[in-house]
C-alpha cells in the first residue's frame, strides 16, 4: 500500500484498550456505542424543558413518565437488552482481556495459526498477481463504478486467476487437528478418544438439555409451518399467532419478539420482528452511513473486491433461489468490507483482524492498518450469509444493516476457532455426539466405510444451512437462532438429516454415496425434522 | 381393458414421448388410426380446414381447440375482450363497472391496445394524449419475441408503416398485422430486474367453462439491468423476457435460466409488502385469467375432441397489478436447465391425466370432470356449472367492496385447495 488508507486516518481501531467487564465498562460502553441513542433522547429532553408546566419537586416523577409516553423507556431497554445478548456475561475482573475473545488458550494459539495461514495465502496471492492490496481508483474508474453501482453483476472481469482465500474443507482439516495439550493425545482409538473428526474436550449439550433449552420447540407447542400440532388446529394457531406478533411489533419490545420468533415468524411480520430483536431502526444516520461506505467503495479499489466477485459468482449467481439478487449482494459486501465498525465485534471474537503494513514499512506498528478495513477476509460461501436476507429487505441500507448485524452477533462463530457454545469446533463436537450417542449404528457404518458424518455436514454449518434448504424453511431455522441467541440449532437439524435419511445411508458404502443421499435437502421440512429428533424419538 | 391408445405427435420432444411410453401407448403415424394427437398449431389448421373435411371420430383427441387463435393471437385476443367488456357493460353488469376517468374498475387488464395498420389513426389519437409514452410493437402471428420492437416517437412508426410497404407484397397481407400496446414502463422489479410470469392454464371445455391453474408456473428474468431510459429501447436484453431472447444475452446462465418460481416470488412478496396484497395480486391474477376465457368462450368453437394447455405471460407492475400480456397456444417444451425438464415433464403428465383420464381410449363424450385427486399439480381455476350451481349471486356479491370476489377461499401454497367455492 502506498499512503495511509482512508480508514487508518478515520479510526484507530479497538486496540486501543479494551473494556473491562465491569457494570461500569458496560455502561461507559452503553454511552459509548448510544451516542446517537442519547443525543437523540437529550435533543428530546431539552424540547421538553421549554414546557412551563415543568416543576422541580416532581421532576423525578416527570422524567420517568416522560420516558415511558415519549417511547424511551423501551428504546432504552432495547438497547440494554441488545448489548445484554451480544456481549459474553462478564468473567473474573483480574482476567486479560483475551480471555474475553476465548479463554483457552490452545485454541487462541490455534486461531493464531490459522490466522497466518490465511494471510500468506492472500499475501502470496497478492504477489502472484501483482496487484495491490488496495489502490485508489482514478477519477473515470470511480464514474465508472458509480454508473454501474447497480448492475455489478453484468460486468463479466477475468477472475480465473482469482481463487478463494479458503473454502470449508480445508477449515474443517485444521479443526480435525484441533488437541488439547492437557489431554493425552494417543493417536490409537482407546475408549477415551472421540470417535469423530472432532479430538477436542468442550461440553456440549445432551438431549435432555437440549429438550429443556429448545422447549418451545415441542411437539405440543404450535409452530410455523407445522399443521398437525397436536392441540390447536393449524389456521387457529397461524391467526393467534399472527395478531400476537402484530401486538409485539406495537409494543417494539426486543425481549418480547426474541421470545416470540422461537415459534416461527409469519412470514409477513418477519423482516420487522427480526429488525427489533437486532435493535434496527434505519434513521436518516443510517442512511447516510452506507451512503459513506458506498463512496468508500467507488474511491477505492481493494484485492477482497475480487475475491468477493468471485464467490458471489461461484454460489449466489447460480442458485435457483439467490440468482435474483447478485447485484445487491455485491453492494452489501463490498459495503460490508469497508465498515470499520465491524472491528469492534473482534472484542469477543476468538479472532484478531489481520494487518497489513503501508509499504516499505514492513512490521512497523506504527504504519500498520487492518486489512480489509473490517477485518474480515471473505472465503468461499461468504456470500451466502446475505443471500436469504434479500428476501425480507428490499431496501438495500437496511438489507445491509441487518446482514451486519446478524454477522458480528452470529456468524462470525461460524469460521473462528473458539470454544463458544455457539463457535464452530462446539457446533461440530455437538453434532457428532449426537449421532454417536443416538443413531450409533449409523455413525459407526459411516465412520467405517469412510464417510465421517461431519465430512458432509460440516458445510451445511458453516453456512449456517444457506443454499442448501429451501428460502422458506432456512427463514424458518434462522428464526430459533434469533430466538434462542444461539448457533446450536445448527447442529441438531445437521443431526436431525442424518437421522431422517438413516436407512438410504445404511446402505450405502462409500463417502460418494453417503453425499449423493444427502445432496438436495431443499424439499427438506425444517420444523418436523427438528421436533422427531429432539422430542419424539424415544430417549 | 380396452386397446392401447395410439398416439401421434409433430413435436419431436422427450417431455412428450416420455410421458406417451410411460403410460404403455403406442406410436403410429398420422396417416393410421390414432386415438391422441399431440401437434402443433400448424397441424391443427389443416385437420380442421374445410378442405381436408376430417371428421374426428369419438376416440379420438387432439391439444388444441380449431380456433385456438381467438385467444392466442394477440389481435384477436383483444378483440375479443374488448366485445366481452361491451357486452358486459351493455347488460348492466357490475363487472363492467367503470371509475370516474372512464376506465373499468375489474375489467382493464390488458394494456391499451391497437391493430396496426386498422387502428392507426385511433392510435395516433391516443398516442398524442401521452406523447411520452413507450409502446411495443408485435407481430400478430409471431411468438417467443420475434419481431419485437419498442418506439417512443410518433417518426418511428411512420418510417416502419413506409420501409413494410414499400419492401414486399408479402408484408401488406393479413399475416404482417401489427398489435400496437401500451408498454408497461413501471414494471416490478425484483433485485432490480425486470421479470415477466409464465403460468399454465388448461382448458378442458369452454361451454361450459372448465379450466385450471398450474401451481408451479415461473418468473422469467432479464439478465440485464431494468432501465426505463430511452436510450436502452434497442436493447431487447432489458425489455423481453422471453428465454428465446435471454438465451442469446451474454448473461446468460444455463442452470437456473433466469426462472424463479411462483412460490418464491409469492415468499418474496409477503416478506417485504405483506401478505394482504400479496393475495390480493394473485387473486386478480386468476380473475384476469378467467375473465380472458369467459371473452373468447362464445366465439370458441367447443369441439368436444379438443383440451388445450395455454402459457399465459403476465406483468406485474410497481403498484402490484397484473397485466395479461399475451396466451399462448404452443407453450415451448423446450427445457433450458434440469429443473424446466422436470417441470415441464409434470406439465404434460398432470395434462394427460385430466385429458386423458387413467391413459385409456378416449371418449369424448366423458363429463371432463377428473376427480381432486387426478388433478396433480393442477388446480380447478373456474367451473362454470359447479358456479352456477352454487352460487348464482356471486357477480352481485363480487360488487360490494371485495372487487374480485376470492376472498376466505384462496388456495394456498400448501395446496390446501379449498378454492372451489368462490368460483
Amino acid at each position: 500500500m502506498g499512503s495511509a488508507p482512508w480508514w487508518r486516518k478515520q479510526r484507530s481501531a479497538w486496540t486501543a484498550s479494551p473494556p473491562l467487564p465491569s457494570l461500569c465498562s458496560f455502561l461507559s460502553k452503553l454511552r459509548g456505542r448510544w451516542q446517537r441513542c442519547r443525543r437523540q433522547a437529550k435533543l428530546s429532553a431539552q424540547l421538553c424543558l421549554h414546557n412551563p408546566e415543568i416543576k422541580l419537586e416532581s421532576l423525578k416523577e416527570d422524567i420517568k413518565e416522560f420516558l415511558k409516553t415519549s417511547g424511551w423507556e423501551k428504546k432504552l431497554q432495547n438497547a440494554v437488552y441488545n448489548e445484554l445478548s451480544v456481549f459474553p456475561l462478564p468473567c473474573h475482573p483480574s482476567a486479560p482481556p483475551e480471555h474475553i475473545k476465548e479463554s483457552l488458550a490452545y485454541m487462541r494459539k490455534a486461531q493464531g495459526n490459522w490466522e497466518k495461514r490465511i494471510l500468506k495465502s492472500l499475501n502470496s496471492m497478492c504477489t502472484e498477481l501483482g496487484i495491490p492490496l488496495a489502490q485508489k481508483r482514478s477519477i473515470n474508474e470511480q464514474k465508472e463504478l458509480l454508473s454501474k453501482w447497480n448492475e455489478m453483476g453484468t460486468d463479466e472481469p477475468d477472475l480465473s486467476l482469482f481463487r478463494p482465500v479458503y473454502a470449508p474443507k480445508d477449515f474443517l482439516e485444521v479443526l480435525m487437528n484441533l488437541r488439547n495439550p492437557n489431554y493425552e493425545s494417543s493417536e490409537q482409538p482407546s475408549f477415551r478418544n472421540h470417535l469423530g473428526l472432532i479430538q477436542v474436550p468442550l461440553k456440549v449439550k445432551d438431549i435432555p438439555e437440549l429438550k429443556e433449552y429448545f422447549g418451545e420447540l415441542d411437539l405440543s407447542t404450535g409452530q410455523m409451518d407445522i399443521d398437525d400440532s397436536a392441540n390447536v388446529p393449524p389456521e387457529l394457531f397461524e391467526n393467534e399467532h399472527l395478531r400476537l406478533g402484530q401486538k409485539v411489533l406495537i409494543k417494539q419490545d426486543s425481549a418480547a419478539s426474541q421470545q416470540y420468533v422461537r415459534q416461527g415468524c409469519p412470514t409477513s411480520l418477519r423482516a420487522e420482528l427480526w429488525a427489533l430483536i437486532l435493535n434496527i431502526s434505519s434513521q436518516p444516520e443510517d442512511i447516510l452511513y452506507y451512503e459513506q461506505l458506498k463512496s468508500n467503495v467507488i474511491q477505492h479499489d481493494l484485492l477482497v473486491d475480487s475475491l468477493i466477485y468471485k464467490d458471489v459468482k461461484l454460489t449466489a449467481s447460480n442458485d435457483d433461489y439467490y440468482f435474483v439478487f447478485e447485484d445487491y449482494l455485491y453492494q452489501v459486501l463490498l459495503c460490508f468490507s469497508r465498515d470499520t465498525s465491524v472491528l469492534d465485534h473482534f472484542e469477543y471474537n476468538s479472532a484478531t483482524p489481520p494487518k497489513s503494513y503501508i509499504r516499505g514499512k514492513l512490521g512497523m506498528e506504527e504504519y500498520a492498518v487492518f486489512y480489509p478495513p473490517n477485518g474480515v477476509i471473505p472465503f468461499h460461501g461468504f456470500s451466502m450469509y446475505v443471500a436469504p436476507l434479500c428476501f425480507l429487505y428490499n431496501e438495500p441500507s437496511r438489507l445491509y444493516q441487518i446482514f451486519r448485524e446478524i454477522y458480528v452477533r452470529y456468524f462470525f462463530r461460524l469460521h473462528s476457532i473458539s470454544s463458544h457454545p455457539s463457535g464452530i469446533v462446539s457446533l461440530c463436537l455437538l453434532f457428532e455426539t449426537l449421532l454417536q450417542t443416538h443413531l450409533p449404528q449409523l455413525f459407526y457404518h459411516l465412520r467405517e466405510i469412510g464417510a465421517q458424518p461431519l465430512r458432509i455436514s460440516f458445510k451445511w454449518m458453516v453456512r449456517a444451512f444457506s443454499g442448501y434448504l429451501a428460502t422458506d424453511q432456512l427463514l424458518l431455522l434462522w428464526d430459533r437462532i434469533l430466538g434462542y441467541n444461539s448457533l446450536e440449532i445448527l447442529a441438531v437439524l445437521a443431526a436431525a438429516v442424518f437421522a431422517f435419511r438413516a436407512v438410504n445411508l445404511m446402505e450405502v458404502t462409500s463417502l460418494a454415496a453417503a453425499e449423493a443421499v444427502l445432496a438436495d435437502l431443499s424439499t427438506l421440512k425444517v420444523m418436523p425434522l427438528l421436533q422427531i429428533f429432539l422430542f419424539a424419538t424415544g430417549t | 381393458m380396452a386397446g392401447k391408445v395410439k398416439w401421434v405427435t409433430d413435436i419431436e420432444k422427450s417431455v412428450l414421448i416420455n410421458n406417451f411410453e410411460k403410460r404403455g401407448w403406442i406410436q403410429v403415424s398420422e396417416n393410421e388410426d390414432w386415438n391422441f394427437y399431440w401437434m402443433s398449431v400448424q397441424t391443427i389448421r389443416n385437420v380442421f380446414s374445410v378442405e381436408t373435411g376430417y371428421r374426428l371420430s369419438d376416440d379420438q383427441i387432439v391439444n388444441h381447440f380449431p380456433n385456438h387463435y381467438e385467444l392466442t393471437r394477440k389481435d384477436l385476443m383483444v378483440k375479443n375482450i374488448k366485445r366481452y367488456r361491451k357486452e358486459l357493460e351493455k347488460e348492466g353488469s357490475p363487472l363492467a363497472e367503470k371509475d370516474e376517468n372512464g376506465k373499468y374498475l375489474y375489467l382493464d387488464f390488458v394494456p391499451v391496445t391497437f391493430m396496426l395498420p386498422a387502428d392507426y389513426n385511433l392510435f395516433v389519437e391516443e398516442f398524442r394524449k401521452n406523447p411520452s409514452s413507450t409502446w411495443i410493437m408485435k407481430p400478430c402471428g409471431k411468438a417467443q419475441g420475434k419481431g419485437i420492437f419498442l418506439i417512443n416517437k410518433l417518426s418511428q412508426i411512420k418510417k416502419w408503416s413506409r420501409d413494410s410497404k414499400t419492401s414486399t407484397f408479402v408484408s401488406q397481407s393479413s399475416k404482417e398485422a401489427y398489435v400496437i400496446s401500451l408498454y408497461i414502463n413501471n414494471p416490478l422489479l425484483i433485485g432490480g430486474k425486470k421479470f415477466d410470469l409464465r403460468l399454465y392454464v388448461l382448458v378442458s371445455t369452454y361451454r361450459p367453462l372448465r379450466c385450471y391453474m398450474y401451481k408451479l408456473g415461473f418468473c422469467r428474468f432479464c439478465t440485464v439491468k431494468y432501465t426505463p431510459s430511452t436510450s436502452e429501447l434497442d436493447n431487447m436484453f432489458v425489455h423481453l423476457t422471453n428465454v428465446a431472447i435471454q438465451k442469446h444475452g451474454d448473461d446468460y446462465n444455463h442452470i437456473h435460466g433466469g426462472k424463479w418460481t411462483v412460490s418464491n416470488l409469492r415468499l418474496y412478496l409477503e416478506s417485504t409488502r405483506g401478505k394482504e396484497v400479496t393475495s390480493k395480486l394473485f387473486d386478480e391474477i386468476h380473475w384476469i385469467i378467467v375473465q380472458s376465457l369467459k371473452a373468447v368462450a362464445p366465439v370458441m368453437n367447443n369441439d368436444k375432441h379438443c383440451f388445450e394447455c395455454y402459457g399465459y405471460d403476465i406483468i406485474i407492475d410497481d403498484k402490484l397489478k397484473p397485466w395479461l400480456i399475451e396466451v399462448n397456444a404452443s407453450p415451448s417444451l423446450t427445457s433450458s436447465t434440469a429443473n424446466d425438464r422436470i417441470l415441464k415433464y409434470n406439465l404434460i403428465n398432470d395434462t394427460l391425466n385430466i385429458a386423458v383420464p387413467n391413459g385409456e381410449i378416449p371418449d369424448c363424450k366423458w363429463n371432463k370432470s377428473p376427480p381432486k385427486e387426478a388433478l396433480g399439480n393442477y388446480e380447478v381455476l373456474y367451473d362454470e356449472e359447479m358456479a352456477q350451481s352454487e352460487m348464482p349471486d356471486r357477480d352481485l356479491r363480487s360488487r360490494s367492496g371485495q372487487p374480485m370476489g376470492f376472498k376466505g377461499n384462496r388456495a394456498r401454497d400448501s395446496g390446501k385447495s379449498g378454492a372451489l367455492t368462490w368460483k
